[in-house]
């Protein structure tokens, strides 16, 4: 799986700051998706990702949405280094993404907590990893359980908090660790509508406080409009980009949009784009 | 379901918990009948004392024996060679089934071994094994171990492979290196499986205790059992059952608050 032979640098190390960070100083980096191919099972097998390019900016919120089983997880799998690409090349400020890393943190659609350490420590987890000071640790993961507003959970284990506070604190989790590039998978997908517009809500202000480049796939059109500076619309499989929408909704933004007629008349676009694409697949 | 029933009723509902006091009470229930069914058959004189004693019997001897501390001695004995099978397996046997459920080339290697071993019964090495290793205490240990660790290595090995791949994956989006993941990932999330296989374990290894010594001991619950049966003494054959059953009972309780203590969120 993460056997390729060009070696990267290392992803540049996150500076030991003497004082704490605080929430204003995040990395954020640049992402290029050059001519990237997916092919499950090798030269003949399933084509998942077809020819995709795509620039992310920093600090750029870019949503994905398409078909089910276009190939959007697959292309957030590879950004993420944790399949290998068949074509092309995805780089990260300019370094070529050969193998996962703390630079591109992800929250995955199922729950992926640790079972076994608490809110706190599985926040920490990362920081541990990069060997950052107990001091310093303490300071960001308290910060972060705040900014998700889970501050009173800090000791609970995974298994006694609910889905939505879950995919909080997967977030927390992967913000912690201050990647240059967030990737999320439908990370409210599972959730109830009432705790998936909350989770909206939550995830616009903690981004707008602290922007980052953020990989984001849904399947849900308000939310993609919502949340994004841009939404990709791809193609029903094989995986290839159908159209790349700007969102010039000025931010911040609130859940009253969705009644604006800018809103409305960007998802009768989009959905249209994806009934294309559903229609021609039956 | 269950709204309206009566309590009488509720006791008949699928799956309906029950009261507490209940629960106690018919496990002492239980008890209470086979041990009334024990007394009418040997004091009722339906069954020769020679085949069943009575309790009072059973009762005396395991004084006398606890007096003279021969139960005491043998127990120890018994206890020693179980533990130190057990131990020596589960050392071996979890750190090796983690790199089997983890590496496939670890497994590919050990699998057709594991699995033609596994099936053989552990009776089949007991003649080999006194005569490789005589009828001391190692020889017991070694047959313990042998009923055990091919077990325990499937059993861990099969829980280091289910841990789910996107938890793994998570890891590595933390940066969680690759040669870091087997103790940092694999192993915390297979831990509470693994103290289950242990404890599944533990019982086995109590199993083959009595086939360890009934062929080839000098002490032990087995031994005695054995040499008892050769005397007619019923009674102690039934005291050396009642303490292995005892004895498994608190070892089984023992795995349950280690659990508790080592995986509290599972
Ligand atoms: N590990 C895999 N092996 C083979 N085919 C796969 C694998 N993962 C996904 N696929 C196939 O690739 C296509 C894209 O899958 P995925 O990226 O999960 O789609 P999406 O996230 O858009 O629903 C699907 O047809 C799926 O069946
Ligand atoms: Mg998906």
């Amino acid at each position: 799986m993460l056997a390729r032979t060009p070696v990267a640098p290392p992803p540049p190390a996150a500076p030991s700051s003497e004082r704490p960070k605080t929430l204003a100083e995040s990395h954020s980096a640049s992402l290029a998706i050059e001519n990237v191919t997916l092919r499950y099972g090798g030269p003949k097998g399933v084509l998942a990702v077809d020819d995709i390019s795509f620039a992310v900016a920093p600090n750029e919120f870019t949503v994905i949405v398409g078909p089910s089983g276009c190939g959007k997880s697959s292309l957030l799998y590879l950004v993420a280094g944790l399949t290998e690409l068949s074509e092309g090349v995805i780089r990260v400020n300019d370094v070529v993404v050969d193998r996962p890393g703390p630079d591109r943190g992800m929250v995955f659609q199922g729950y992926t907590l640790f079972p076994w350490l608490t809110v706190r420590q599985n926040v920490e987890y990362g920081l541990k990893r990069k060997k950052i000071a107990v001091a310093e640790r303490n300071v960001i993961v308290e910060q972060y359980l705040d900014a998700v507003g889970l501050y009173q959970f800090a000791d609970h284990f995974p298994a006694q908090l609910s889905g939505g506070m879950k995919q909080r604190v997967a977030i927390a989790r992967a913000l912690a660790n201050d990647p240059g590039v967030l990737l999320m998978d439908e990370p409210f997908g599972a959730l109830d509508s009432q705790t998936r517009s909350t989770m909206q809500k939550l995830l616009l202000k903690v981004w707008e406080q602290r922007q980052k480049t953020v990989l984001f796939v849904t399947h849900d059109i308000d939310e993609a409009i919502l949340l994004g500076d841009r939404v990709i619309v791809m193609t029903a499989r094989p995986g290839r980009i159908k159209a790349d929408i700007r969102v010039d909704i000025p931010r911040p933004r609130s859940m009253d949009l969705v009644m604006e007629p800018d809103f409305i008349a960007l998802k009768r676009r989009i959905l249209g784009l994806l009934h294309d694409e559903i229609d021609e697949d039956h | 379901m269950a709204q309206n029933s009566s309590p009488l009723l509720r006791i008949l509902v699928p799956f309906a918990d029950i009261p507490r006091w209940l629960v106690v009470s018919l496990g002492i229930l239980i008890w209470v009948l086979v041990l009334l069914g024990w007394v009418a058959a040997s004091y009722g004189g339906s069954i020769p004392q020679m085949f069943l004693p009575t309790p009072g019997l059973v009762f005396s001897k395991t004084l006398e024996m606890i007096a003279d501390g021969t139960l005491y001695t043998n127990t120890l004995s018994s206890v020693q060679v179980v533990v130190y099978g057990f131990i020596v397996s589960s050392v071996i046997a979890v750190p090796l089934g983690l790199w089997m459920g983890t590496y496939r080339v670890v497994q590919s290697l050990l699998e057709p071994l594991v699995n033609f071993i596994r099936y053989l019964p552990v009776t089949s090495f007991v003649p080999l094994f006194i005569l490789w290793i005589g009828i001391g205490l190692e020889e017991r240990v070694a047959i313990i171990f042998f009923g055990t660790f091919f077990q325990q290595l499937v059993m861990i090995s099969t829980a280091a492979n289910s841990v789910s791949r996107d938890l793994v994956n998570a890891s590595y989006t933390l940066g969680t290196k690759r040669h870091e993941v087997v103790w940092h990932v694999i192993f915390p999330a297979a831990l509470p499986s693994i103290l289950d296989t242990l404890r599944v374990t533990m019982g086995w290894a109590w199993t083959y205790l009595v086939v360890a010594e009934l062929v080839a001991a000098s002490s032990g619950l087995g031994y005695i059992s054995m040499r008892a049966m050769r005397g007619f003494q019923v009674e102690i054959i039934f005291l050396a059952i009642l303490t292995i059953g005892l004895l498994g009972l608190i070892m089984d309780q023992t795995f349950r608050l280690i659990r508790l203590k080592l995986a509290p969120w599972a």
